[in-house]
């Protein structure tokens, strides 16, 4: 059993002969597809715009003028007009961009954690774990997502950390099938069976050998499921359940703005066009990563 | 010494009369899904009261039709499925009570047929390789240096293999992986379920030589389990030939090789390709599938594809008679007592 190599062989040697792996063929893929750069390249002005808000001399976005009620696009010191209530619609895009990417992210990065963590746990596990978890979602199911959504803020009432619970109650069950579902496929393989059968625990082949392999349609899906958060959020603005007036969000303000359209149109559009647009952005890039992450030759 | 040395194997308990493993009346009954809300509940007796024993340095073949239960018994073994009833007896402890799984499952490890699927796609064969030992607390460091040594001992370049991922090497070398972390346990018994069936023939003979090959250098046993009678010819000592969840016969190779006494034994064999023409057949030895498992024949679960079946097959269930030295079969045929009328004859 003595072997020259067997000594030698340390981690840092070991560094030098790994494989590329899968982070650089990644990169790589995604270099190439230039429509998801561009998409990318876009959410992110938009997310450094909403983020740096204050830092980029703009007009406060609550200041009301009544003498410059709903100019056009273009008027000097309104480049991109006013509203009903002569505030500045630009500043107002930037600051709303604030509010709906947090209403985007937030509930889809809880969901991801519940439902994941759930779904997992589900697949790995089966039986009657598995049949509890899957039944209860199954109610939640029953329901029409927007309108699930609505009931429930407006059971907890308006307000924006109500409509963030209730936009996280409603992706929670689609990612928990997702997540059941890729982990009992993986589970059934042989590599699972195989570190079974080599005495380890249950959370140790979940993080080692189940989560790396499920990841991939989670993350998948939940990137879909930001311009659709986006949205439900809008919605419930609109309907009054979400941010309240006079905070800047693009749904609320699509809501005020409605009276407008015969008056300003193009003006009154502008928060529905960011909607539009981020959205289409985020299914475009997750389009783009879904590609990039498939398969491995 | 190197470090990876100092991580010894299991000591050998009950010295060399004790058998290895001992497996008594080994039973599982899969639930099968009821067709409607008020049917009485079915189930597939996948396995069904099989008892074996495998001595120290032996290798078994365990041979059989696909769904014979071949693999649920390598599982059930494993205590990757939980027996419904019977006893696992390693080297004299009784497992799950004297020896926990635990344990058990550093003594016996197993190789699965499908060598891509064993492995973790997203880990590299070192991280693969080193992922048992690191669980059974040996530090990172000595784990390291355990794989590459067990990489060359499967013949494969640790400078070269260690770093990849598993779909960057062809399936051969893919299969010498899986053996090798077999081995990172320091198993006394190796299932090798199907282990080399999946390979090309060229490939499968160097693995195979390389099983001889290692089973000597770190005095293993093996449960070699395969659909190949060539393949059971070769490596092992002994043979178990297994028909829906039960065992039909059970010997020396070289003496069922020889003389098959079970029907379904002599079928099989007579079914083996034969690389001399004269030895050309044409009659189809066995004819359509195995019966169902969840309503299997009353009797003798051979005797609807049994060409020798008499009326006491369908009566009762055939016992276990020796008919040799280590030698037994499940048949009436050899049973006096059955009251089968050519048995006289026979014994």
């Amino acid at each position: 059993m003595e072997s020259s190599v067997a000594t030698t062989m340390t981690p840092q040697s070991l560094k030098a002969i790994r494989s590329p792996g899968y982070g650089s063929l990644f990169v790589r893929r995604l270099r190439a597809d230039r429509v998801t750069l561009a998409c990318l390249a876009i959410l992110v002005v938009i997310a450094l715009a909403a983020i740096f808000a204050d830092h980029l001399a703009l007009a406060d976005p609550l200041k009301t003028s009544m003498v410059r009620r709903l100019k056009p696009i273009g008027t000097p010191g309104f480049w991109l007009g006013s509203d009903e209530l002569g505030r500045d619609m630009l500043s107002r895009l930037v600051y709303g961009g604030r509010m709906s990417l947090l209403m985007g992210t937030w509930p889809v990065a809880n969901a991801v954690i519940v439902g994941g963590a759930l779904g997992i746990v589900a697949g790995y596990a089966g039986g009657w774990l598995n049949m509890a978890i899957m039944r209860t979602v199954d109610v939640f199911y029953a329901f029409p997502s927007v309108l699930l959504a609505v009931a429930i803020s407006g059971a907890l009432g308006s307000g924006l950390k109500n409509a963030i619970v209730a936009l996280t109650v409603v992706f929670i069950p689609p990612l928990v099938r997702i997540a059941e579902t890729a982990a009992t496929q993986v589970r059934g393989l042989d590599y699972v069976e195989a570190a079974r059968a080599s005495g380890a625990g249950a959370a140790t082949i979940i993080r080692v050998h189940l989560l790396p392999n499920v990841l991939g349609p989670i993350v998948v899906y939940a990137s879909g499921l930001f311009s659709v958060s986006i949205i439900l959020a809008s919605g419930l603005s609109f309907l009054g359940l979400g941010v309240e007036p006079p905070q800047a969000e693009w749904g609320l303000m699509l809501n005020t703005l409605r009276q407008a359209i015969y008056v300003q149109p193009w003006v009154a559009i502008l928060p529905g066009a960011m909607i539009f647009a981020t959205s289409i952005c985020f299914n475009m890039a997750s389009d783009g990563l879904r590609a990039a992450m498939e398969s491995r030759s | 010494m190197s470090d990876a040395e100092r991580w010894t194997p299991a000591e050998d308990l009950g010295g060399p009369a004790e058998p290895l493993l001992k497996v008594e009346r080994l039973t599982k009954h899969f639930p099968v899904k009821s067709a409607g809300l008020f049917q009485r509940k079915r189930v597939a007796r996948a396995v069904d009261g099989v008892s074996f024993t495998i001595a120290k340095g032996e290798t078994l073949g365990v041979v059989g039709e696909s769904g014979c239960g071949k693999s649920t018994t390598a599982r059930l073994l494993m205590h990757l499925i939980e027996p419904d009833a019977g006893e696992v007896i390693f080297d004299g402890e009784l497992v799950g009570e004297t020896l926990g799984l635990r344990e058990l499952r550093r003594r016996m490890q197993m190789v699965f047929q499908d060598s891509y699927a064993s492995l973790n796609p997203r880990l590299t064969i070192v991280d693969s390789l080193t992922f048992a030992p690191v669980v059974h607390g040996v530090p990172a460091a000595q784990a390291l240096a355990l794989a590459s040594e067990l990489l060359e001992q499967v013949g494969l370049d640790p400078k070269v293999v260690l770093g990849r991922y598993p779909h960057e090497l062809s399936g051969g070398q893919r299969q010498r992986v899986n053996i090798a972390r077999a081995l990172a346990l320091k198993p006394r018994l190796v299932i090798l379920d199907e282990a080399v069936s999946a390979l090309d023939k060229s490939v499968e003979a160097q693995v195979l030589n390389l099983l001889v090959e290692l089973k000597q250098r770190f005095d293993l046993t093996y449960m070699f389990i395969s659909h190949d009678l060539n393949v059971v010819h070769y490596i092992a000592d002994r043979a178990m030939v297994m028909y829906l969840g039960k065992i039909a016969e059970l010997g020396p190779v070289e003496a069922i090789y020889a003389a098959p006494r079970h029907p379904y034994t002599r079928a099989l064999l007579a079914a083996r390709l034969s690389t001399d023409p004269q030895a050309r057949t044409y009659a189809v030895a066995l004819e359509g599938d195995p019966p169902n498992p969840i309503d299997p024949p009353s009797g003798c679960r051979f005797r609807t594809r049994c060409p020798l079946a008499a009326e006491v097959c369908a009566a009762q269930e055939p016992a276990t008679v020796e008919v040799g030295p280590g030698h037994s079969v499940a048949c009436h045929l050899y049973d006096p007592a059955s009251g089968n009328r050519e048995a006289q004859a026979n014994v």
